[in-house]
């Protein structure tokens, strides 16, 4: 098979690395060769976060995504959807989660949060599933579980939903948020279509 | 046993497989994960240093008394341990010894982009580069072994992305090794020059039989397919040319980089058509392959700077990328890293920032975003402790030409234990005027939260004596001491007022711990119900001047069509320094 490549994307604070490791994980479990590359340090402090993930049953070469090859980019924050769709290949997949967090810049009205993010990715994209995972996590109980909602809609969307992700989920959280993430995983995997 | 582990992870593996005992670091990104991991197994002794040097001259003591040991740190770091490094070069090891430096390619994390595989060919030893996180453990495990048999300190040389790239890794057991037996022997451990004249004599002896190693050794290796093109790469570069190139070329992976297989790549150019040379950093094969007369493609096809990923290996090889989807980046807004809510260093650098005719001297850290908007409230920047005497330098030069300039420097609790107690001592001595300014927040901050020499923890959370920086500054001789709330910006006003016009030097402790802090009982006793408060306005009286947002509290969000100000209850600590600049009392303490 060909290298599959998923680029997770959101604002230091989100829950990608957790979400991340939580499916590189998996897709260890299941067999498959595994690459992935987070850049750390100061982007913890307000900053975007990304995290790419390779995976093939052949041997996995490069940590890093070349751009105009990701098979599907989640982000956990529309603006960061924007910032990283170089990645995405035609035909690709994007997930995006609706929430707006504005940047330093955008709070003291340096620069405008564009209002029209989801239709610019929309036009240049085919395949756009939007959803507000944060505040369908609100309803579950905790804005946190937001990220297992967005893994719920990305392993579904990329045909991996024959993962016990159930199982991985119970090995990863803490176990007060095990139901928590558990419903968030379904919900997430019921929004792919 | 099969792991997904980032390269420092199993880095931190093969040092506890290799049976190492003895560890010693000092954080930098990208290598601190390492000790990190490291320190969580019990049968290896493990330390922060309070700088590379000491880490590295750490490691050198535990090597000559027998055990096994390792000191890793990013690359600039071994800039600051290169003077033990260099020396112990020609002594060689009693127990085996690694030094790990983390470059970063792409200058992430860092201040410079340098190659400190330099330093392996200057210091004349041998050298790993691991291309991912198996290679990462191999080499490490082979370097125990290879740096006892050979006599010499190992360098295992990791870029930023095998650092922290995670991929699967075979992992076996611990090995232990014991503690060799200790001989006073002064002509291999006394640094004379009689001595050392000897040892640069067999140092050549050495470097040959390294040289044969490297022909043989199991880390350099041909893959031969389609011969019209031949790649030689080494570190991560070798998993990116792959990529791009696929089975169409030929691939020499080089991971014993110093001495390299000087046969073995002629042979290998000897068998393709045309060779190119993939590799980060400086032109390093590349000049070697120069030198042997043999005809190589470099630098004059790859950028000299920067990744070698496949998106510019790709662009340089062909001048196109692949196709991308069209979309106005006129849209994306930009997302700088910027001071937490309830970073102690904002109502500091909100106050510093709006002096007139001071120069100010900064830092290594998470404050040194000081210097951007909207604090501008940093004027140089240059390398770990460097703030003290880069600042003792200029305030010299500006008392001397008659400039009425006041020098303020400005660095964190572990970057003055890092290097600047020794520059605060030339600036004592050397009768400076300057105010120093050491930003105490209990941690050591950017890295992601180390203990550091004043916090009471070693790197095992064991409890140590906490040095104590007020009676450290008087004991240096600073008579001009202060210790201030930073959040209090009229301690801070009144602290800067006070030391302004003093002719002899000055010293500011703000003391107030990071908001990401894991806090301690020492804290929670010294600061009761610490960040347990709010902040809110008062939308009736907000003016919507925008005062506040001057601090750059990421709490704060400001509603264009209402103009008013809000604050994020779930960002905000309560750490009240808008509350302070608000012109119309509009922020208040929330109340319970």
């Amino acid at each position: 098979m060909a290298t599959k490549n998923i680029l997770l994307t959101g604002v230091g604070g989100q829950g990608t690395i957790l979400a991340a490791k939580m499916l590189t994980i998996g897709l260890m479990e299941a067999g498959y060769d595994v690459k992935m590359s987070e850049i750390h340090g100061m982007s913890q402090r307000g900053g975007a976060v990304v995290s790419q993930v390779r995976y093939s049953k052949e041997k996995v070469y490069s940590p890093v995504i070349e751009k105009g090859t990701a098979d599907i980019i989640v982000s956990f924050e529309k603006m960061e959807a924007l910032r990283t769709l170089d990645y995405i290949r035609p035909g690709g997949t994007v997930v995006v989660n609706e929430e707006e967090i504005p940047s330093m810049s955008n709070m003291t009205g340096e620069e405008e949060y564009a209002p029209d993010v989801i239709d610019e990715i929309k036009k240049a994209v085919g395949k756009v599933i939007t959803m507000n995972a944060s505040q369908m996590a609100q309803d579950l109980g905790n804005i946190k579980a937001a990220n297992v909602i967005l893994l719920g809609t990305l392993v579904k969307a990329m045909g991996l939903d024959e993962i016990d992700w159930e199982d991985i989920i119970r090995k990863n959280v803490k176990e007060k948020f095990i139901d928590l993430n558990l419903k968030a995983l379904k919900l997430g995997m019921d929004s792919a279509e | 046993m099969r792991k997904l582990l980032t390269g420092d992870e199993a880095i931190a593996r093969g040092a506890y497989e290799a049976g190492v005992r003895h560890a010693a670091a000092y954080p930098g990104t990208p290598s601190t994960e390492i000790l990190e991991n490291i320190a969580k197994n019990k049968e290896i002794y493990a330390e922060w240093a309070p700088n590379e040097k000491v880490a590295m001259e750490s490691a050198i003591g535990a090597s000559m008394a027998g055990a096994r040991s390792m000191a890793s740190m990013k690359h600039v770091g071994v800039n600051v341990a290169a003077d033990p490094l260099m020396t112990f070069a020609y002594m060689g090891v009693n127990g085996g010894a690694v030094i790990v430096t983390a470059d970063e390619p792409g200058m992430f994390s860092s201040q410079n982009e340098q190659d400190n595989r330099n330093y392996a060919k200057m210091g004349k030893f041998p050298m790993f580069e691991p291309a991912d996180s198996q290679d990462c453990l191999d080499m490490t495990k082979a370097a125990y072994d290879l740096s006892e048999e050979y006599n010499v300190i190992f360098m295992i040389r990791m870029v930023t992305r095998v650092c922290h790239s995670k991929s699967l890794v075979d992992c076996g057991e611990r090995k232990e090794v014991p503690v060799k037996t200790w001989e006073p022997d002064p002509m291999k451990y006394v640094a004379l020059p009689a001595h050392s004249r000897i040892l640069r004599v067999q140092i050549e002896e050495r470097t040959e039989k390294l040289a044969e190693y490297s022909e043989k050794s199991p880390f350099n290796y041909s893959e031969m397919h389609d011969t019209k093109i031949g790649v030689i790469a080494s570190g991560a570069s070798y998993y990116y040319a792959k990529e791009v190139f696929g089975d169409d070329a030929s691939y020499l992976k080089l991971g014993f980089t110093n001495p390299l297989p000087k046969n073995m790549i002629k042979d290998f150019c000897g068998k393709v058509d045309k060779v190119y040379i993939v590799e980060e950093d400086d032109p390093y094969i590349e000049e070697f392959c120069q030198v042997q007369g043999l005809t190589v493609h470099g630098k004059d096809t790859f950028p000299s700077y920067g990744e070698m990923t496949p998106d510019v290996l790709r662009k340089s090889l062909t001048g196109e990328t692949l196709p991308e989807v069209q979309y106005d980046h006129s849209k994306v807004a930009s997302r700088p890293p910027s001071l937490c809510a309830g970073c102690p260093h904002r109502g500091l650098f909100y106050r510093l920032g709006k002096r007139k005719d001071i120069m100010i001297s900064g830092d290594i850290g998470c404050y040194t975003l000081a210097a951007g908007a909207p604090y501008h409230a940093m004027n140089s920047t240059v390398c770990m402790g460097a703030s003290i005497s880069v600042g003792h330098g200029a305030q010299q030069v500006f008392n001397r030409a008659g400039v009425k300039r006041k020098v303020v420097t400005v660095l964190g609790d572990s970057t003055f234990f890092h290097t600047g107690v020794e520059s605060l001592i030339n600036t004592v001595y050397n009768n400076s005027n300057t105010i120093n300014i050491i930003l105490d927040n209990r941690i050591t901050g950017m890295t992601g939260h180390q203990q550091n020499p004043g916090t009471g923890f070693t790197v095992k959370m064991e409890p140590a004596h906490a040095i104590n920086i007020e009676e450290l500054v008087k004991a240096i001789g600073i008579k001009h001491v202060k210790v201030i709330d930073p959040n209090k910006l009229d301690e801070v006003d009144a602290a800067l007022d006070e030391f302004m016009d003093l002719d002899e030097p000055s010293v500011i402790i703000t003391r107030w711990p990071c908001v990401l802090k894991k806090f301690s009982d020492a804290d929670l006793t010294e600061w009761p119900g610490l960040f347990k408060t709010k902040d809110v306005v008062d939308a009736d009286k907000c003016i919507g001047c925008k005062k506040c947002q001057q601090t750059g509290c990421p709490a704060l969000l400001f509603d264009k069509e209402a103009k008013k100000v809000s604050i994020d209850r779930a960002n905000c600590v309560g750490c009240d320094v808008c509350v302070q600049v608000c012109p119309v009392g509009a922020i208040v303490k929330e109340e319970k």
